[in-house]
């Protein structure tokens, strides 16, 4: 884990939504204030269930909460987002990319700090928070 | 009769509003009009109507258009006295509306079921197009549809650029490939008199669009219009007293299977669809190769590939091959595809033009878009999690 992880200073979208809350996934949205990933993870079995639910989705425990992760990545797939959905917004890239802990353990995301052209399937990532909205969205950028 | 439920009842009518874009008229007055032409069709009176459903119910302004409305206010307009009725979103794809119409026939509750789908998502939008009605300040509701969308992924063309990015990836799909779907959706609506778009559509054209979300353009992606379908369900013991031949229904499909979300599956080139699809095959001894005209979901092109890998009518990975150069899925193919111009041209009546066309196609009314001695077809309906499938026939099963 990266101590000296950069925090996102510049979002590539002009505008963005937030999200919930929901009672179950506001600790998601806050995680990163100290620069970590977190996931609701089973003190049982060590799952890692997203979006939490309250329980694990493998063995049923309610006993959990969340944990960190490395905060690296691959990238899974990818777009370039053309449309203007807002004024003046230039391309980005949105992202789904798979957590190295938990092969099936997905977020869709924006990779930054980038060419959007260039961001390819299979691309390594490390997570970069943006605290934005007083919300802390996990974003990633390249490994260098 | 078979104890199947699905062959207890048959569509007895069919009917459409006006369809366009932004004809300025409300959700109501299209509905009615559409359910008036279907009960007309049948050979019915609105007495005869006992059953009403909708997808997805709900709030007609609160929804931008994406929702008709309710029920209670169709019965109300109508003066109807159902003895059943329902509006839902929370059903395998927007023809799970007509599953639910065909439970009520089989369970006793109805004989003639009023089923609707409504859209005035262009009138909605306004000039602005999705942008107008998307606040991108706003709170995501905290759903499958939130999580995306805070990363600045507020459309479905989004998400599902996401699922071509990978399957041109892992199968080496091209755009080539997948253009051939708005190609030949473009070529049928040329015949279609009320279609939105009917000037042909070449693939240059096809290369040269804008683009929306890599790698989809402008012509991947449906056209929003306003418009309503209605669908009749009778009880099969009712066709004597029909108008016109009914159209058999001999299997659907609405099983899901996977993870409700559209990123976390754990193979991102396939979707919901797999589990409907196996589900329907799995009710029916027919098979792919009995399926005389494909009607599959094409909110996006790449989602009518995906339906075609998934229905079997090729293995998956293989869609851009069996689409390639597009005659395969061209009226006189092996395999006519959304042969109304779909969604892609005729216009985004999400899902239901689609049944529509299945049936003029079954009851051989396609005129010069009529697919030679059709007597099977196969309606798809959805995208990533949502997924609904159904085999009509022109016979009688049994």
């Amino acid at each position: 884990m990266s101590a000296t992880r950069r925090e996102v200073e510049v979002d590539p979208l002009r505008h963005r939504e937030r999200f919930g809350p929901d009672g179950e996934n506001d600790f998601f949205w806050l995680s990163g204030s100290d620069g970590l990933l977190r996931f609701w993870t089973c003190s049982d079995c060590g799952y890692r269930t997203h979006p939490a639910s309250g329980v694990c989705a493998r063995c049923l425990s309610r006993d959990g909460g969340p944990q960190p992760v490395s905060g690296l990545a691959a990238v899974l797939t990818y777009t370039v987002n053309v449309q203007r959905w807002v004024a003046d917004q230039e391309p980005y890239v949105i992202a789904i990319v798979g957590i190295d802990e938990q092969l099936d353990l997905h977020l869709t995301t924006n990779v930054i700090d980038v060419d959007p052209w260039a961001v390819r399937i299979g691309d390594r990532v490390e997570v970069a928070f943006l605290h934005r909205h007083d919300l802390y969205y996990p974003l990633f950028r390249l490994v260098a | 009769m078979s104890s199947q439920f699905e062959h207890q009842s048959v569509i007895s009518g069919i009917g459409q509003s006006a369809v366009g874009r932004r004809l300025g008229r409300s959700a109501i007055d299209l509905t009615t009009e559409a359910a008036v032409n279907a009960i007309e069709d049948a050979g019915l009176s609105r007495q005869d109507i006992d059953g009403i459903t909708t997808y997805p119910g709900g709030d007609n302004l609160t929804s931008f258009g994406y929702a008709g409305p309710p029920p209670s206010q169709v019965i109300d307009a109508l003066r109807l006295e159902p003895n059943w009725f329902q509006g839902s979103g929370e059903l395998p794809g927007q023809l799970g509306a007509i599953v639910a119409a065909m439970m009520a026939v089989s369970a006793g509750l109805a004989r003639h079921v009023l089923v609707y789908r409504t859209v005035t998502e262009s009138t909605a939008q306004g000039g602005g197009g999705r942008a107008s009605v998307y606040d991108p300040d706003g709170a995501a509701p905290p759903n499958v549809m939130g999580w995306p969308r805070v990363f600045g992924a507020p459309s479905a063309s989004n998400w599902l650029a996401m699922l071509a990015t990978r399957h041109f990836h892992e199968f080496g799909t091209t755009r080539e490939q997948l253009g051939q779907i708005p190609v030949a959706c473009r070529h049928h609506a040329g015949f279609n008199p009320v279609a939105t778009y009917r000037d042909p559509l070449t693939l240059d054209d096809y290369l040269a669009a804008r683009m929306i979300s890599w790698p989809l353009c402008l012509f991947d992606c449906d056209v929003p219009v306003d418009g309503s379908t209605a669908i009749i369900v009778s009880a099969r013991d009712t066709v004597p007293e029909l108008r016109t031949a009914p159209v058999y229904i001999e299997a659907v499909g609405t099983a899901f299977r996977g993870r409700y979300t559209w990123d976390q599956q754990p193979d991102l080139t396939q979707m919901a669809a797999t589990g409907a699809a196996d589900h329907l095959w799995s009710r029916t001894s027919l098979r792919p190769a009995d399926v005389d005209t494909a009607q599959l979901y094409d909110g996006f092109s790449i989602l009518a590939l995906i339906w075609l890998e998934s229905l079997g009518f090729c293995k998956p990975g293989e869609g851009g091959p069996f689409v390639e150069g597009g005659a395969r899925i061209t009226l006189g193919g092996e395999l006519p595809l959304n042969t109304s111009g779909g969604q892609l041209s005729e216009g985004r009546l999400h899902g239901y033009g689609l049944v529509h066309e299945a049936t003029v196609q079954l009851r051989g009314r396609g005129a010069a878009r009529q697919v030679p001695n059709a007597r099977v077809a196969l309606v798809s309906n959805g995208g990533g999690p949502i997924a609904g499938a159904m085999l009509l026939t022109a016979e009688p099963p049994d």
